[in-house]
């Protein structure tokens, strides 16, 4: 047992860390928070360097890393700014399915551009009326008509719906099938497909760098090509993927509790009060040494839960701890930050409070605190 | 176009709470963050272009503990080619003079036409190393530079001054310059320069690789003794400037330029 990271990974870190220190600056998150606009610029950069494509493999020019050194960069990423991490955390979402279960051909299409930065992809599975964490049952259908599959169906919640060049969509391929997740396939569909519509969605508590929008598909039509993995697979296939990817939703909340944390634990050596910094008081200073615990116990789970991936034991009841501790801790630790600012803790200006609202959403997007709970409870079941 | 640069792990000392260690001569060290001292950045940011443009090798060196290796892989992810680690316990105390003379024990030994180093370093700031170790190795140098521009066996400078003066000089290759911060923009380093930074091999050497003896470095190899460390009674210093709303800025302008912040 080695509770130790790597020469490499520690570079790793100190190399996301260096760039996020200069580059993630907090009046460009305070202004693209306001106006609701993706830092593309910035994920540009970020890609040329690396940190977006890190476990990709090197032939499409991905790093060729595992998923915690995924995890070190998000967490590093969202550390720096909550907003400006998850945003650029999250650009090439989707992609990882084309990497996971992808035909060589969709893999030589969209893997180079998306390690690059040039491009940004999207998945969709969340619908307007039943799915979100259920899904098993996709209202949004693709039917076979000769050599062509129609799309039809609207998705929502869509992490840059509007700003992906290719978007990876589950749909109903079987609807006569039950249990009906026998009978969904994902597709890849270009941005500008004819019937593809997307609209951005406003006014979101949080995580509003990040484009979130509604993907409408109106007769789309697609061919055999498009089918990511294996036909009627496609439930099969998304969880997986989210076993893989709610690990980094983890590592986004271990960041931006630390990051939270950090501007809280500065502010409270140099604020007075009754004479001597508000740390020296008992509530503040035992508030932040036991946010801290938490959030190095959170750090842990998500980095176990990130290496099991790694050496090929996933468990998704490691995963499901991870997200769901660390998403809880991340509330409670920007929280306190919050708390520990007292009034300037309320102004934007300040950044904890947008902390705190990014921090909500680890707790809902890729399997809510719910669903964590859940799977957890199911595994101990065929445990105990 | 070889080029060594010597670069040193410091301590990232601005923003933490520094101590005096029990020693009263030096400061605690354990719960600090080291990297690369931020002079040595600019010099090795200036070699990697220099080597980018012209061709050659860079080899970067320290004299340090094992912990020094992080500064020398960032070294090698950011593009140089070789890192040497002049490590061990007897090296401990070493002031910049006895320092230059390890360094020089091996630099003396590799193909280099020019020698860069950071003005100065972050922690003890004496910014002797560069121009002692010139000296023995018997090659002009020059500090404080704030452009390096090469020609035909020569270098033109430029160095900073005080007052916000530049001067620029012509100095024969091979040669040792000591670079000011703000000469570049250093490049942050890539998960690919990491990786093959990983690949390359740190050419570690002891005392005995220098042919240097004990008794030239250490406390009894240097010429400067640490008598003690203390933090300077906080004093307060408040100057009043009279005049005219015009003669007021005019001498703040020329404060702060004196002081050097614009």
């Amino acid at each position: 047992m080695k509770f130790e990271l790597t020469e490499e990974q520690l570079a790793i870190k100190n190399a996301v860390k260096e760039f996020c220190e200069k580059e993630f600056k907090p009046e460009l998150a305070l202004e693209l928070d306001k106006k609701e606009e993706y830092p593309i610029e910035l994920y540009k950069k970020a890609a040329k360097l690396g940190f977006t494509s890190m476990f990709f493999p090197q032939e499409y020019g991905g790093q060729g890393c595992g998923l915690l050194e995924t995890c070190l960069a998000i967490e590093e990423m969202c550390r720096a700014d909550s907003s400006l991490g998850v945003a650029i955390s999250s650009g090439n979402f989707g992609s990882e399915l084309i990497l996971a279960y992808g035909s060589k051909e969709q893999k030589e299409k969209y893997l180079p551009s998306i390690c690059k930065g040039e491009t940004m992809s999207a998945a969709a599975f969340t619908e307007p009326n039943v799915s979100g964490s259920d899904i098993t049952r996709m209202e949004t259908t693709a039917t076979k008509y000769g050599n062509e599959w129609w799309i039809n169906g609207t998705k929502i919640f869509i992490t840059n719906a509007t700003l992906a060049d290719f978007i990876v969509v589950l749909t109903q391929t079987d609807t006569k099938v039950r249990p009906t997740y026998r009978g969904e396939t994902l597709f890849v569909v270009d941005k500008g497909t004819p019937g593809l519509e997307t609209t951005k969605l406003h006014n979101k508590m949080g995580i509003r760098c990040s484009v979130t929008g509604e993907v409408n598909f109106d007769n789309v039509k697609v061919t055999d090509w498009n089918i990511v993995g294996e036909l009627n697979r496609g439930f099969y296939h998304s969880m997986e993927f989210f076993d893989k990817t709610r690990v980094g939703v983890a590592a986004q909340a271990v960041g931006m509790a630390q990051g939270a944390w950090e501007i809280a634990f500065k502010y409270s050596k140099q604020r007075e009060a009754f004479g001597q910094p508000i740390l020296q008081h008992e509530l503040i200073g035992c508030g932040l040494a036991e946010a801290m615990t938490k959030i190095e116990a959170a750090r842990w789970l998500t980095y176990r839960a990130a290496w099991l991936i790694d050496i090929g034991k996933m468990d998704p009841m490691a995963t499901a701890m991870a997200k769901q501790y660390a998403s809880r801790v991340a509330m409670e630790a920007t929280d306190f930050a919050i708390q520990t600012l007292g009034g300037y803790g309320y102004l934007g200006d300040y950044r904890v409070e947008r902390y705190h609202r990014d921090a909500k959403i680890t707790e809902i997007y890729e399997g809510t605190s719910e669903i964590q709970k859940l799977t957890v409870l199911k595994y101990l079941l065929r445990k105990y | 176009m070889d080029i060594v640069v010597c670069v040193k792990h410091v301590p990232e000392t601005a923003e933490a709470e520094l101590k005096i260690d029990a020693s009263g001569k030096g400061i605690e060290k354990s719960g600090l963050v080291f990297y690369i001292n931020e002079w040595d950045d600019y010099a090795l940011e200036e070699a990697v272009r220099i080597k980018e443009k012209f061709g050659g090798t860079v080899t970067a060196i320290t004299v340090g503990a094992e912990d020094s290796d992080s500064t020398l892989r960032k070294c090698l992810a950011r593009g140089a080619d070789k890192a040497i680690r002049l490590t061990d316990p007897k090296f401990a105390g070493s002031d910049g003079y006895a320092t230059a003379k390890i360094l020089y024990s091996v630099i003396k030994n590799l193909h280099y036409d020019l020698v860069l180093t950071g003005m100065q370093a972050g922690d003890d700031g004496y910014a002797m190393v560069g121009p002692i170790l010139a000296e023995m190795l018997g090659i002009p140098h020059t500090t404080m530079a704030k452009k390096i521009e090469l020609e035909a066996g020569v270098a033109k400078v430029n160095r900073e001054l005080e007052g916000g003066l530049e001067e620029q000089l012509e100095i024969k290759l091979p040669a040792l310059i000591s670079v000011q911060t703000g000469i570049n923009e250093p490049c942050y380093v890539s998960i690919m320069g990491i990786r093959k930074a990983m690949q390359k091999e740190i050419n570690v050497m002891t005392l005995a690789d220098t042919g240097l003896s004990e008794a030239d470095m250490g406390e009894t190899g240097s010429w400067l003794k640490i008598e003690k460390l203390y933090v300077p009674p906080a004093e307060k210093q408040t100057e009043f400037l009279k005049g005219t709303p015009d003669e007021v800025a005019a001498k703040v302008a020329e404060i702060l330029k004196a002081r050097g912040f614009i």
